[in-house]
C-alpha cells in the first residue's frame, strides 16, 4: 500500500471533502444512491397505504398508536440531523475534536431512537399480540418502519466504524469525504422519518 | 510490446487471480459479457426445447411442469441474467472510452456489482439441480408464486434479489462516472449517443431496480416468514405485486433498448460517414422514451380491472412512446441518406433492426389499446411483439455491438463473410419464429401453454416457428465458430472502421490506463474533428503527469459469495433451522468483507510519468 502525500496536506482546504476526484465521485454517488432509496421507500409506502386498513381481526392504527413515544423519537431524530450538520460545519473548519463531539452526540441520539423503536414494537407484541403475521396491516407496518430502523442501525455501524477508525489520526483529504456522504445518508433518514411519521403514525391516529 | 510477452508469459493461476481481484473497467466488460455470454446460450437452450415441444400438437417432449419451469427460466434468464450483463459490459468497455476517462468512478464498486450478477446468476441456476426450477412465470405474479410448491420461487426471489442489487451498483457508477470524469471539453452535448444512452439507462436502473427489491423482499417474507401481504384470508392484496412487479419491469424494457439506440445512432453515423442527423433531438427523445417509460406500467394491467379512466391514461400515455421512437426511426434514415455508407456485419444488424424493431413497435401500439388488448391479452400474439422488440431490437444490437467493438475490447477483427452468414441466419430464423406467432395469437393461442390440439389451425404456424428457431440456433454456432478463428488473426488496429468517438484514438486493446494523457475534446464526434481539421490524432487536454490509479480487490468476489451463502440460507431455513447458520454466517461473512474494506485505507498507485513518457514515444513511432 503506497502512501498518498497529496492527501495529507499540511492545511486542508476548506472544503476537504470534494477537493479530490475520489470525493467528488463519491459526493455524487452518494446522491444517486439515496435517489434510488427514495423508489425503495415510496413502494413501502404504497404497499403500506394499501394495506393498512387490512386488520384482519387485530386491533387497528387507531388503538395501537401512541403519539406521545413517537413524537419523543421525532424530536430525537431531527435533532440528530442538526448536530450532524454542526459536525459537518467543524469539519469544515478542520476541527477534528469539535466534529468526534458533535457526531458522538449524533449517534446517541440515533441509539436513544432505536430504543425507543424497539420498546415500541415489543410492547405492540405482547400488549396487544401485533405482530409481522398477525395481519397484512402488521406485515407492511413492521416492513416500513423497520425498514427504516435497518437503515439507522446501519447508519449507527458505519458511524461508530469511521468515528473508531480516524479517531487517532485526524481528518485529511481520504476520509474527509467518507464523514461528508455519512452525514448526507444521515440527513435522508430522518426525512424519511418525516414521512413515516406524517403517513403511518399521524395519519394512522387522525386519518 | 513488452506487455503482450507478458501475458504470454502468464501462466493459467495468475491469469484467473487477475480477473478475481481486477477493478480494471476494461477486464469487467470481458467478464460480464462472458457471463452474459453464458446464460444467454443457457437460455437459447431452454428456448430450443420449448420450441421442440410445440412442434407438434399433443407432444410430450416435456412434462408440463417441466415445461413451466423451461419458460420461467427462459424468460429470467434472458432478461437479467444475458441481456442485462451484456449490456453492462459494453458500456464498461466502451463508457469510459468514450468520455476519454481512465476508469469508472467507482471501480471497486464495478467489481463488486459483475460478482453480486454472477453469483445471482448462478444461485438462480442451481436450483435446476436442487429440486426444481422456479416455474410462476417470469413475472411470477404472487397469486401463482404464493402456492408454487417447492423451493422453485424462493431461488427465484434470492437469486434476483443478489443480482439485482450488483445492477444497481452499476447504474450509480455510470451514472457518477459521466457527471465527473468526462475528458477536457467533453461537454454533455458532445458525448457520443451510446455514451448518453447509457447516462439515461442508468438512471433508469437507478429508478426501476428499487421497486423490484422491494417487491422481492415482500414476497420472500411472504414465502419465507409467514407475512401477509399477499395472503388474501389475512387481508393481503396480489395486485401490490403486480404494480410493482412492472413499475420495474416497464421501465426495464427501455433499460434493455436504450442502450442499443444509443449504439445504433453510433454506427449509424460512423459507417454513413456523416454526422448523426438531428443530434439535440435523439438526445431529448431518449429522455422522452425514458421519462414515458415510468408512466405507462400499468398497460401491463389492463385486464386487472383497473376501470376504464386508469385504462385510457395508460392507453394514452403509451402510444406517446411512439412519438419519440418515431423521431429516432427517421433521424436513423436521414443520417444514412446521402451518406457514404459501407455495410459490414455491424451494420447488416443496424439495417435489419430498424425495420424488425418497427413492426415491434406497430404491434406495441396496437396492444397499447386498452379495449383490443382484452383480445390479446396473455395470447401468442404478446409473445410476438415482445420477441420482436427484444430480439429485434436488443440482440440484433448486441450482436451490431460485439461486431463493431470487438477490436477494442479483444484486438481482433471478427470475420466479416462469417459475420454475414451469421446475420443471413439470424434474421430469416428471427422472422420465421416470430412472425407467425402473432397469427397464432390471433387464432387464439394461449401464451405460456405447454402443448395444443391438433386441426385447431395452430399446427402449421408452430412447426413454422419452431424451425425458424433451429435457423437461429445455427447463426449462433456460425458467431461462435467466429469467435474462435478470428482469434488467431492478426492484432487489430486502433481505428479499424474510421471512427469517429475517442475510444478510437487509442490501441486495440487499450493500455490499462487507457490515456497516457486525456485527450482534448473540441467538438462532437472528437476523433473526426482531429481528422478533419487537425493532425488525426488527438490533442493533450493535460499536461504529462503520474496518473493515479485504483488497485485490485478479491473483496467483491468473496462479498458476494457471502451473499450467495446467505441466500442458500434465506431459501432453506424453512426447511431446518440449522439453515439459519448458513444465513447468518453468509451475512457475517460479507458484512466482515465490507468492514475490511472499510477500515483498511486503499489509496491506490500511481503510474509515473516517465512510463508514460516511454509509451508516448512507441506511439509516436
Amino acid at each position: 500500500m503506497s502512501y498518498d502525500e497529496s492527501l495529507f496536506p499540511e492545511k486542508l482546504p476548506h472544503n476537504p471533502e470534494k477537493a479530490t476526484l475520489e470525493g467528488r465521485n463519491k459526493f455524487m454517488g452518494l446522491w444517486f444512491f439515496l435517489g434510488g432509496e427514495t423508489v425503495l421507500f415510496a413502494s413501502l409506502f404504497g404497499t403500506y397505504l394499501a394495506l393498512k386498513d387490512s386488520v384482519h381481526t387485530g386491533p387497528t392504527s387507531e388503538e395501537l398508536f401512541g403519539l406521545p413515544l413517537v413524537f419523543l423519537m421525532t424530536v430525537m431524530l431531527l435533532t440528530s440531523s442538526l448536530t450532524s450538520v454542526y459536525a459537518m460545519y467543524h469539519m469544515r473548519n478542520n476541527d477534528f475534536k469539535k466534529m468526534q463531539l458533535w457526531l458522538g452526540i449524533t449517534g446517541l441520539l440515533g441509539i436513544g431512537f432505536l430504543i425507543c423503536e424497539v420498546y415500541e414494537f415489543a410492547h405492540y407484541i405482547t400488549d396487544y399480540g401485533f405482530t409481522f403475521r398477525s395481519s397484512s396491516f402488521g406485515s407492511a407496518f413492521y416492513t416500513l418502519v423497520g425498514f427504516h430502523g435497518g437503515h439507522v442501525t446501519f447508519g449507527i455501524v458505519w458511524l461508530i466504524t469511521l468515528m473508531l477508525r480516524n479517531a487517532k489520526r485526524g481528518l485529511n483529504l481520504y476520509n474527509a469525504p467518507k464523514f461528508n456522504t455519512f452525514s448526507l445518508y444521515w440527513h435522508f433518514i430522518d426525512v424519511i422519518w418525516v414521512f413515516v411519521f406524517t403517513v403511518v403514525y399521524l395519519m394512522g391516529k387522525v386519518g | 510490446m513488452s506487455t503482450a510477452t507478458m501475458t504470454q508469459k502468464r501462466s493459467f493461476g495468475a491469469a484467473l487471480w487477475d480477473y478475481l481481484t481486477t477493478v480494471d473497467h476494461k477486464k469487467i466488460g470481458h467478464l460480464y459479457l462472458a457471463g452474459g455470454a453464458f446464460f444467454f446460450l443457457l437460455g437459447g437452450l431452454e428456448a430450443l426445447i420449448i420450441r421442440i415441444q410445440l412442434m407438434f400438437p399433443n407432444s410430450d417432449f416435456i412434462s408440463a411442469g417441466l415445461f413451466n419451469e423451461m419458460l420461467t427460466m427462459h424468460g429470467t434468464t434472458m432478461i437479467f441474467l444475458a441481456a442485462m450483463p451484456i449490456l453492462l459490459g459494453l458500456m464498461n468497455a466502451a463508457m469510459p472510452l468514450q468520455i476519454g476517462a481512465r476508469d469508472v468512478a467507482f471501480p471497486f464498486l464495478n467489481a463488486l456489482g459483475f460478482w453480486l450478477f454472477l453469483f445471482g446468476g448462478l444461485l438462480l441456476n442451481l436450483s435446476w439441480f436442487l429440486g426444481g426450477a422456479p416455474d410462476a412465470g417470469w413475472t411470477s405474479y404472487a397469486s401463482l408464486a404464493m402456492y408454487s410448491s417447492g423451493h422453485g420461487v424462493d431461488f427465484y426471489v434470492a437469486g434476483l434479489q443478489i443480482a439485482g442489487a450488483g445492477t444497481l451498483m452499476g447504474g450509480i457508477n455510470f451514472i457518477a462516472t459521466i457527471v465527473t470524469m468526462r475528458a477536457p471539453g467533453m461537454t454533455y452535448m458532445r458525448m457520443p449517443l451510446f455514451t448518453w444512452a447509457t447516462f439515461i439507462t442508468s438512471v433508469l436502473i437507478l429508478f426501476a431496480f428499487p421497486a423490484l427489491t422491494i417487491n422481492m423482499f415482500l414476497l420472500m417474507f411472504d414465502r419465507m416468514f409467514d407475512a401477509a401481504f399477499f395472503n388474501v384470508d389475512l387481508g393481503g392484496n396480489t395486485i401490490i405485486w403486480q404494480h410493482l412487479f412492472w413499475i420495474f419491469g416497464h421501465p426495464e424494457v427501455y433499460i434493455l433498448i436504450l442502450p442499443l439506440f444509443g449504439l445504433f445512432s453510433d454506427i449509424f453515423a460512423t459507417f454513413s460517414k456523416k454526422r448523426l442527423f438531428g443530434y439535440t433531438a435523439m438526445v431529448f427523445a431518449t429522455m422522452l422514451i425514458a421519462f414515458l417509460g415510468f408512466m405507462v406500467w400499468a398497460h401491463h394491467m389492463f385486464t386487472v380491472g383497473m376501470g376504464p379512466v386508469a385504462n385510457s391514461i395508460f392507453a394514452v400515455a403509451t402510444m406517446a412512446i411512439a412519438v419519440p421512437t418515431g423521431i429516432k426511426i427517421f433521424n436513423w434514415l436521414a443520417t444514412m441518406w446521402g451518406g457514404s455508407i459501407t455495410i459490414n456485419s455491424a451494420m447488416l444488424w443496424s439495417l435489419g433492426f430498424i425495420p424488425s424493431f418497427t413492426i415491434g413497435g406497430m404491434t406495441g401500439v396496437m396492444l397499447g389499446s386498452s379495449v383490443a388488448d382484452y383480445q390479446y391479452h396473455d395470447t401468442y400474439f404478446v409473445v410476438g411483439h415482445f420477441h420482436y422488440v427484444i430480439v429485434g431490437g436488443t440482440v440484433f444490437g448486441i450482436f451490431a455491438a460485439l461486431h463493431y467493438w470487438w477490436p477494442k475490447m479483444f484486438g481482433r477483427i471478427l470475420r466479416e463473410g462469417l459475420g454475414k452468414i451469421t446475420f443471413v441466419l439470424f434474421f430469416i430464423g428471427f422472422h420465421l419464429t416470430f412472425f407467425v406467432q402473432h397469427f397464432l395469437g390471433l387464432m387464439g393461442m394461449p401464451r405460456r401453454i405447454n402443448t395444443f390440439l391438433p386441426g385447431q389451425m395452430l399446427d402449421t404456424g408452430n412447426l413454422i416457428s419452431t424451425i425458424g428457431a433451429f435457423f437461429m440456433t445455427a447463426a449462433i454456432l456460425v458467431f461462435v465458430y467466429n469467435i474462435i478463428v478470428s482469434a488467431r488473426d492478426e492484432q487489430a488496429p486502433a481505428d479499424p472502421w474510421d471512427g469517429r468517438t475517442l475510444e478510437w484514438a487509442i490501441s486495440s486493446p487499450p493500455p490499462y490506463y487507457n490515456f497516457e494523457q486525456l485527450p482534448l475534446v473540441r467538438g462532437l464526434d472528437p476523433l473526426w474533428v482531429e481528422k478533419r481539421e487537425g493532425n488525426g490524432k488527438m490533442l493533450p487536454g493535460e499536461p504529462l503527469d503520474d496518473v493515479h490509479m485504483p488497485n485490485g480487490s478479491i473483496l467483491p468476489f468473496l462479498m458476494s459469495f457471502g451473499f450467495f451463502v446467505a441466500g442458500l440460507g434465506f431459501i432453506y431455513q424453512t426447511d431446518s433451522k440449522l439453515w439459519f447458520l448458513a444465513l447468518y454466517g453468509g451475512m457475517a461473512f460479507a458484512l466482515g468483507c465490507m468492514v475490511v474494506r472499510s477500515l483498511k485505507d486503499d489509496h491506490g498507485y500511481y503510474i509515473k510519468k516517465e512510463e508514460l513518457q516511454k509509451a508516448l514515444d512507441r506511439e509516436a513511432k
